[in-house]
């Protein structure tokens, strides 16, 4: 064991650990919003739109993030329409295209979340509504995303880990996030264990810190029996 | 079209044997996942406290660490690690481990951590009336697990465990950065070489789509197998 090694490489992992909370907080912000819209997509009687957000979620739940991130990062940048328009200042660099790829996977986990949620919600509680003559848009906002947000919780906690993990992904297209420093310093010292030990300590205790404030959520929403 | 030829013109072949690694891999990650699980199950059950807390430890940090990370670890450590046990019994000369050995590995132990947690549960939501009842027959404890506890618990856990066989087919795309080639690394080549990553990753894609989907079909089958009765 090289503790000196640990120690040295603590402030150089946590200086990381900042570019793998962005990319987190980045990715799940934006995911949430498409991962909403899809979802309501998802619930749409259309066969032709409901099939639409289905294919949507089901090819990017069906393959692995890294193919993802690869055909945003090295393959848009081959369409040469891309590289005249504004898109390519956000395509040209590896954060950006980062964010998209796990926006765009978190998303579609996400609508799977909310729909399931959706549909959970007991036909009873919408018909009170009506009969009490509320809108069909307040009941959505006031009645519906409340009590879907508040099913929701628990698999969406898990989503926020599974996609702390995934960010890992961003050091294959050269971003020096958390695992790509810990990769950095294991391959320039040789001394995986150690390195493995601080950086697997960060991320668990994030995981740690997700995990309770998600099971604090929980308890705060949770119907009052 | 002619990018996927067969033969020395085009990557249709290599990326065909690609696929077959990936399959390899996946399958025999899942059954070291499955080695792992057989130990670590029984402790999560355990009564005592202490043996509680080495399988909580193994699902957890496993659970909890980036899945590139332990590939990392294996990756830099893995030939250290055998070469130091090695050395314990007298052989001091280097020794590679191969590409698929660590990969495996690695995402085996990964996937045994989920495997652990969907046995759990499983084991955990069989009435516990059957025991009893299994113990006052006299049914001794091997027969008792494997004609009753386990033909129950198959039911229940197949609709997880190909959850975790799908989170395994997709992590064995991270073993490209080890450079065992299957469908990502294979893509990678092909993509260097003909300057064309987005139809080549593209094709990857599809890759793992028709991998996941004809799994997904042959796992519905065992399930129907296995909920006759229900």
């Amino acid at each position: 064991m090289d503790f000196d090694l640990m120690i040295t490489s603590f402030p150089k992992l946590l200086g990381a650990t900042i570019v793998t909370l962005k990319l987190l907080s980045g990715s799940l912000f934006f995911g949430l919003f498409l991962g909403l819209f899809f979802a309501i997509l998802r619930l749409n009687k259309n066969i032709l739109i409901n099939k639409f957000a289905y294919g949507y979620s089901y090819i990017f739940r069906g393959t692995p993030l890294l193919v993802q991130i690869f055909i945003i990062y090295f393959g848009l940048g081959q369409i040469e329409y891309l590289r005249t328009t504004f898109l390519w200042v956000i395509l040209k660099e590896p954060y950006w295209c980062a964010i998209i790829a796990f926006t765009l996977n978190t998303g579609a986990y996400t609508s799977e979340i909310l729909r399931s949620a959706f549909q959970t919600i007991k036909p009873g509680i919408i018909e009170a509504g009506k009969s009490l003559g509320i809108s069909n848009k307040i009941i959505f906002y006031k009645i519906q995303i409340p009590i879907a947000i508040r099913q929701s919780l628990p698999a969406y906690g898990n989503e926020i880990i599974l996609m702390m993990k995934g960010t890992s992904l961003a050091s294959t297209v050269t971003l020096m996030d958390l695992t790509g420093v810990a990769k950095y310093i294991i391959s320039t010292t040789f001394k995986p264990i150690e390195v493995f030990i601080v950086a697997g300590g960060i991320y668990l205790f994030m995981t740690f810190i997700i995990h309770n404030v998600i099971k604090y959520l929980e308890k705060k929403y949770s119907f009052q029996q | 079209m002619e990018l996927l030829a067969f033969g020395k013109t085009g990557w249709g072949d290599e990326l065909f044997y690609a696929t077959l690694m990936t399959i390899a891999v996946s399958i025999t990650a899942m059954l070291v996942g499955f080695c792992f699980a057989l130990i670590f199950t029984p402790l999560k059950l355990s009564k005592y406290k202490a043996l509680n807390f080495v399988g909580n430890f193994y699902t957890t940090v496993i659970r909890g660490v980036p899945e590139l990370l332990v590939i990392y670890l294996f990756f830099f450590g893995g030939s250290g690690a055998i070469m130091y046990v090695a050395s314990i019994f007298g052989y001091y000369e280097y020794i590679e481990i191969n590409a698929f050995i660590t990969g495996s590995m690695a995402i085996g132990i990964i996937s045994g951590a989920y495997s652990t947690e969907v046995f759990r549960g499983a084991i955990q939501s069989i009435d516990k009336g059957q025991f009893e009842a299994a113990k006052v027959l006299g049914i001794n404890k091997f027969v008792q697990f494997y004609k009753i506890i386990l033909p129950q618990m198959l039911r229940l856990a197949i609709p997880n465990l190909s959850n975790v066989w799908q989170i395994t087919l997709k992590d064995t795309s991270l073993i490209s950065v080890t450079g065992l080639v299957e469908i990502m690394r294979q893509s990678y080549i092909a993509a260097g070489s003909t300057r064309d990553p987005l139809f080549f990753y593209s094709f990857a894609a599809v890759l793992y789509l028709l991998l996941t989907y004809v799994s997904m079909k042959l796992i519905n089958k065992l399930e129907v197998r296995y909920s006759r009765g229900y």
